[in-house]
This record gives C-alpha cells, sequence and structure tokens, in this order.
C-alpha cells in the first residue's frame, strides 16, 4: 500500500512539486531567517566566545550585557581573588575608544585591556604577530576584519590598504602601534577590536574614577561553578556568572530590549504561515483529485488507518524532500554568505525547530486531508 | 477457472435450488431529514442465489445504486433485514465490514476506476494487497489473472494506454483476484460499445459459472438483459417485477424507460 500511496503522489507532478515548494519555502525562510538571528545574537557575545581562559566573569551586579560596562573599583580584583576556589582572577577592561583615521575621519572601536603580566583573555587565533608582542611600547593588536575594512588606509587611487603589522595609528590622541592582526569572531556593532595591555587601555580611553570593567577568573580543577559563583558573589557582593550564563544573560537582554526577535520571529511566522497554507492546500487540493481512488480503495476493503497510513507516508515524503531542500539552500545560502559581514549561524537546534515546524506544517496537511478519507462513503464509487 | 474469455453455460434462471448468498427482506434507505429527505428505498425484497447472475435495472434515481450500495456492505441500511453470505452487516460493525468487503466482495465500477499511475498489474494486485498478501506473491497472481482476460502481455502497462474494453476486463481482473464470493458491477457496459459490451459480459458470466460466485449487476443496458439469470425492475425504491433474463424480452418491463 506505500508503493500505491508514493506513486499517487509522483503522478501528479504539478501538485507533488508545489507542495513540496511548500514545504521547501517555509524549511528555508525558517532555517534561513533563524540562522541569521542566530548568528546576530552570537555576535552579541563575541568576546566571551574568544576569550577561551577564564571560566568566570566577576562583574557590577547591574550589569546587564557584556556591553553594559559598570566599572568597578581596582580592590574588586583582590577581593575575588581572595575567595577560596579561585586559582587566579585577572584585571579586564572593555570598552570604547576613536581611532583617527588618515583622512581625519574617526572610527569607534571596542578595546580590551589584557593583564599585563599575563595577558590572559588575549585573541583568539593571532594571523600576525605574537600575543606577547603587546609588552612592546605603544603596542595593540588589531582584528583582521577592522584593519581590511574600517580601519584600512586609503592607498594610491582610493584603494584601501589593510592596516598592517609596524603600521602607527592614533587613539584618543596617543601613539598606538600594531603589533600583530587577530582573527576574531565579528562583533554585534561590527566595530575593529583593538586588544592591548589592560594599563595602557586606560591611557587610550578618557579618565574616569574607575576603570576596572570586569574580573575574570579562572576556578581550581574539579570545583563546580556554580558553587564558586555563589561564593563569589557572598563574599564580594558583585555578580559572578559562567561564561555560558553571561552569553544567554547577553543574548536575553537583546531579546528583550531590541526589536530583533519580533523582527525576526514575524519572518518566520510569516514563513511557517504561508508554508502551512501552500502546502496544506495543496496537499488537500492533491487528496481530493484522488479521493476517487481513495473511495475506490476503501470500497475494495482498505481500512481507514491504512488509508491514513498511505497520506502520513505520502505527508512524510513531502516531509522531507522539502525540508532537506530548504535546510540546503539555506546552508548554501550561509556557505555564500561565509566571508560577507552577514551574521549566519546553523545549529543543530535551529535545524531540529526548523524540522519540527515542517512536521507540524505537514502534520497539518495531512489531518485535513486524512480527515477528508476518513469521513468519506465508500458508497462514493457507486456515484459515477 | 481455466478461462476467462469463454461463452456462458449456465442456463439463465436455473439457480433456484442454490443456496442463498444474498437476502434482503424490507430494505429501508432515507436521504437527509425532514422535509428534504428522499426515501431511496421502501421495502425492497430480495434474494441472490450462488453462481446466479442478478441484475438490478430501472429508471435513474430508482434506488438501484442504493440497493447494490448497501448489498455490497459499502452504505447502512435504515430498516429491513440483509445478510449477504450469511452475514449481517449491522451485526459485523464497520471494521468487520470493511474485512468482509476486502475478502468477500469484488467490484467493478462503470468507471473502472483504475489508478492511473499503477501498471496494470499493479491495479489488479491492490485487493491481494489489501488482504496484506506479499507484494510479489500478489503481483504474481495479477499476472496469471491478466492472462486469463488476454492481457498477459500488458502487465506493465498503464490504464491510460488500453481501450475502454481492456480498461474493464482489467477492472474485472482486479474484482476478481482475491476469490470474492459476490461480485458487485455497477454499469459495467454503459461506458463501452455494443461489441465491447457483450464480450465484458460473457466474460462475467463465465466467471459467475466457474466459481460459485454470486453477480449483482446494475445496468441501464437493455442489450446486455439476455446475459441475466434474473432481473429485478426497480421503481421508486420498490421492486416491482422479477424475470427471468430469457424470459425478460417477454415480460412488461419496457427497457425503453430505464434508459
Amino acid at each position: 500500500m506505500i508503493g500505491i500511496a508514493l506513486k499517487m503522489l509522483f503522478r501528479d507532478k504539478a501538485k507533488y512539486f508545489g507542495i513540496i515548494m511548500g514545504v521547501t519555502l517555509a524549511s528555508l525562510v525558517i532555517t534561513q531567517q533563524g540562522a541569521i538571528f542566530t548568528g546576530l545574537m552570537s555576535r552579541t557575545f563575541a568576546v566571551l566566545t574568544d576569550m577561551g581562559g577564564p571560566d568566570i566573569w566577576v562583574m557590577d551586579p547591574k550589569v546587564q550585557f557584556i556591553d553594559d560596562v559598570k566599572p568597578l573599583q581596582d580592590t574588586a580584583l583582590y577581593r575575588a581573588r581572595s575567595v577560596e576556589g579561585v586559582a587566579w582572577a585577572s584585571p579586564l577592561y572593555k570598552g570604547m575608544t576613536r581611532a583617527r583615521m588618515d583622512d581625519g575621519q574617526f572610527q569607534n572601536c571596542n578595546i580590551i585591556g589584557l593583564e599585563d603580566s599575563t595577558l590572559t583573555g588575549g585573541p583568539p587565533r593571532m594571523v600576525k604577530g605574537k600575543v606577547e608582542d603587546l609588552r612592546r611600547a605603544d603596542a595593540v593588536i588589531v582584528d583582521r576584519v577592522g584593519a581590511e575594512t574600517r580601519l584600512a588606509r586609503k592607498g594610491p587611487g582610493g584603494k584601501p590598504v589593510p592596516l598592517d603589522v609596524g603600521d602607527v595609528m592614533e587613539l584618543n590622541d596617543h601613539r598606538a602601534v600594531v603589533v600583530g592582526i587577530s582573527d576574531n569572531t565579528r562583533s554585534f556593532q561590527s566595530n575593529p577590536t583593538i586588544y592591548t595591555t589592560y594599563s595602557r587601555a586606560t591611557t587610550f580611553v578618557p579618565r574616569e574614577r574607575k576603570l576596572l570593567s570586569f574580573v575574570v577568573v579562572k576556578a581550581v580543577p574539579g570545583l563546580d561553578l556554580h558553587v564558586l559563583c555563589d561564593r563569589l558573589e557572598r563574599e564580594t557582593g558583585m555578580a559572578a556568572y559562567t561564561k555560558e550564563e553571561f552569553k544567554w544573560k547577553t543574548v536575553m537582554y537583546f531579546v528583550q530590549n531590541t526589536g530583533i526577535p519580533i523582527n525576526f520571529g514575524i519572518a518566520v511566522g510569516l514563513g511557517f504561515i504561508i508554508g502551512t497554507v501552500i502546502t496544506g492546500f495543496m496537499f488537500y487540493s492533491f487528496t481530493v483529485d484522488n479521493l476517487r481512488y481513495f473511495g475506490t480503495l476503501k470500497a475494495m476493503g482498505a481500512s481507514n488507518n491504512r488509508l491514513m497510513g498511505m497520506i502520513v507516508v505520502q505527508s512524510m515524503v513531502v516531509a522531507t524532500l522539502g525540508f532537506g531542500l530548504g535546510v540546503g539552500l539555506a546552508a548554501a545560502f550561509g556557505a555564500s554568505a561565509k566571508n560577507s559581514p552577514l551574521a549566519f549561524r546553523l545549529p543543530w537546534q535551529l535545524l531540529f525547530i526548523s524540522g519540527s515546524a515542517v512536521a507540524i506544517i505537514c502534520t497539518l496537511s495531512a489531518m485535513l486531508s486524512m480527515r477528508k478519507v476518513v469521513t468519506l462513503e465508500p458508497a462514493i464509487v457507486f456515484k459515477g | 477457472m481455466d478461462t476467462l474469455t469463454a461463452t456462458p453455460t449456465i442456463e439463465p434462471g436455473a439457480k433456484a435450488d442454490r443456496p442463498v448468498a444474498v437476502y434482503c427482506k424490507g430494505i429501508t434507505k432515507t436521504y437527509g431529514s425532514g422535509q428534504s429527505a428522499v426515501r431511496a428505498l421502501r421495502g425492497v425484497d430480495v434474494d441472490v442465489r450462488t453462481g446466479e447472475l442478478m441484475m438490478l435495472v430501472g429508471p435513474s434515481g430508482c434506488g438501484k445504486t442504493t440497493l447494490i450500495s448497501i448489498i455490497a456492505g459499502v452504505l447502512d441500511r435504515d430498516e429491513g433485514e440483509c445478510t449477504v453470505l450469511g452475514k449481517d452487516f449491522k451485526v459485523l460493525g464497520p471494521s468487520g465490514t470493511t474485512q468482509f468487503r476486502a475478502t468477500n466482495v469484488g467490484f467493478v465500477f462503470q468507471a473502472f476506476n483504475l489508478i492511473p499511475t499503477l501498471t496494470l498489474a499493479e491495479n489488479v494486485a491492490v485487493p491481494l494487497l489489501i488482504n496484506r498478501v506479499r507484494r510479489a506473491d500478489a503481483i504474481e497472481q495479477a499476472c496469471e489473472m491478466l492472462k486469463k482476460v488476454g492481457l498477459g502481455d500488458r502487465t506493465k502497462d498503464i490504464p491510460t494506454r488500453l481501450s475502454g474494453g481492456q480498461q474493464q476486463r482489467v477492472a474485472i481482473s482486479r474484482a476478481l483476484v482475491h476469490k470474492p464470493k459476490l461480485l458487485v458491477c455497477d454499469e459495467p457496459t454503459s461506458a463501452l460499445d455494443h461489441v465491447t459490451g457483450q464480450k465484458v459480459m460473457e466474460l462475467l458470466r463465465s466467471v459467475a459459472a466457474g466459481n460459485d460466485l454470486s453477480l449483482v449487476v446494475v445496468t441501464h443496458d437493455a442489450r446486455i438483459f439476455e446475459f441475466a439469470d434474473r432481473i429485478a425492475e426497480m421503481d421508486d425504491g420498490r421492486i416491482v417485477s422479477m424475470t427471468t433474463g430469457k424470459g425478460h424480452q417477454h415480460s412488461s418491463f419496457d427497457a425503453s424507460h430505464a434508459k
């Protein structure tokens, strides 16, 4: 009976492709828009992604997300270090500064100041130079995308020349020498990221009463991170989050305080609705077209369960093909945008969500068709 | 069943001593309710013997299709008694009736109702697949059946490539492949020319003769009345006369009013 179901499905090529296109469209829109949203959200915590060493981030309790820096007193570092279970703790400066370009324009940059002695939290991957070169006078490391785009100099004929090792730039009226190029995760604002030492970073930015942005902490091996977070909060009065917690806190801030999820939600919702309508209509229409044959099978003794099984097989086939095509197209889109500024991230959870949406679409469509077949009077076959 | 192309061998009207295959008494059926209610059957008494070919004739709207639907177990009666091969569908219930149809009833339709995407062999194999026969065995039996109706060399063709007569032969093969005890045929010759219709009826007669198969045939086609053992003429939801096939031409039934 499965063979009969499939042959019935494949016969009407226009409807068959129409149903698959409906599912593909839904799958493509849900996956692609979801992947862009996920990519965009993952950029909000790019600094956390790129900083491999620390387990826990300690900060002012009022901090809402990674870019919402509320400076701490310098003594916060020592208070954190005194907590039992802390293997090491380092100061981290995170802020913004302005780089002056050759043509007199200014470019806002993220600046990250690493502990002078250990350089903890340095760039994840170096393209040119070494992290240790930051110990040289006026040294900074610039991220590759920033160096090639926003911080690029104008060459002959106006052609951009990427910032390179040895180049000198001006940060808030201070001289800075590029000693390395790093490969970073793109940030949400897409501003260039500049690494330097903690003490130098504090000279590059306007003077404030308090300058310590975060204390980054490594737990002693084997200690539960949540236990240490609780201990840090209790004993220092500051907030302490594991890296994963801080990522989610950052994402949730953007979800709750910006229109981004609504915009993407509308696109995904429309994809779902349009996919459901197209698929449901085409699938129902396909069933109605074949009602005579379903009636014939029913008259000949095929039970409702077997006829429903045939419809389930048909819907599963179109769901699988449509989902595969949609995800394939979304993945191809993502691959083609790999070197562009477009944010695109396709984790398995998104595939699961997209697959579930397609399953719901096809189940709804199949249920509509099943209802028609189940309520079909087999006597219809005698009505000409 | 050696061949399905043989000429009829049974004398019409000679089945009175055979066991009753279909027994109906006082069957009523009303569609709709209230003022829009239509009484399709108003107390029909009829029986069909094993091996008998019974034709139901009459004008459009007289209740033929309703009666054949009730006999085939695809429509519930309102009142009266009806047993088919000793079984009452009301007692069997919906799933029991479905199973009963799968095993015991064969169908031949006016428009053939062959599934256009399936090959002839696959179409004929459908009742066997419904009865959960293994696909390979079902196809083998279907090919054997197609050979018997002279279409053994076209088992892999699709129905749309066949003439109307050939399609009806395929439909008959499909109706018989699972060896049912009752065959219900709805206007089996109305879509065919006279010669082809005669051949189809010869085929059905020979089937009934060779297999103790009871046939109930609804038709408007007076040219095939000669193949009936008995002819039940219906009008306004009742059987108004019952004649033998040979005696029909001398009966009061006017074939022209059936058209």
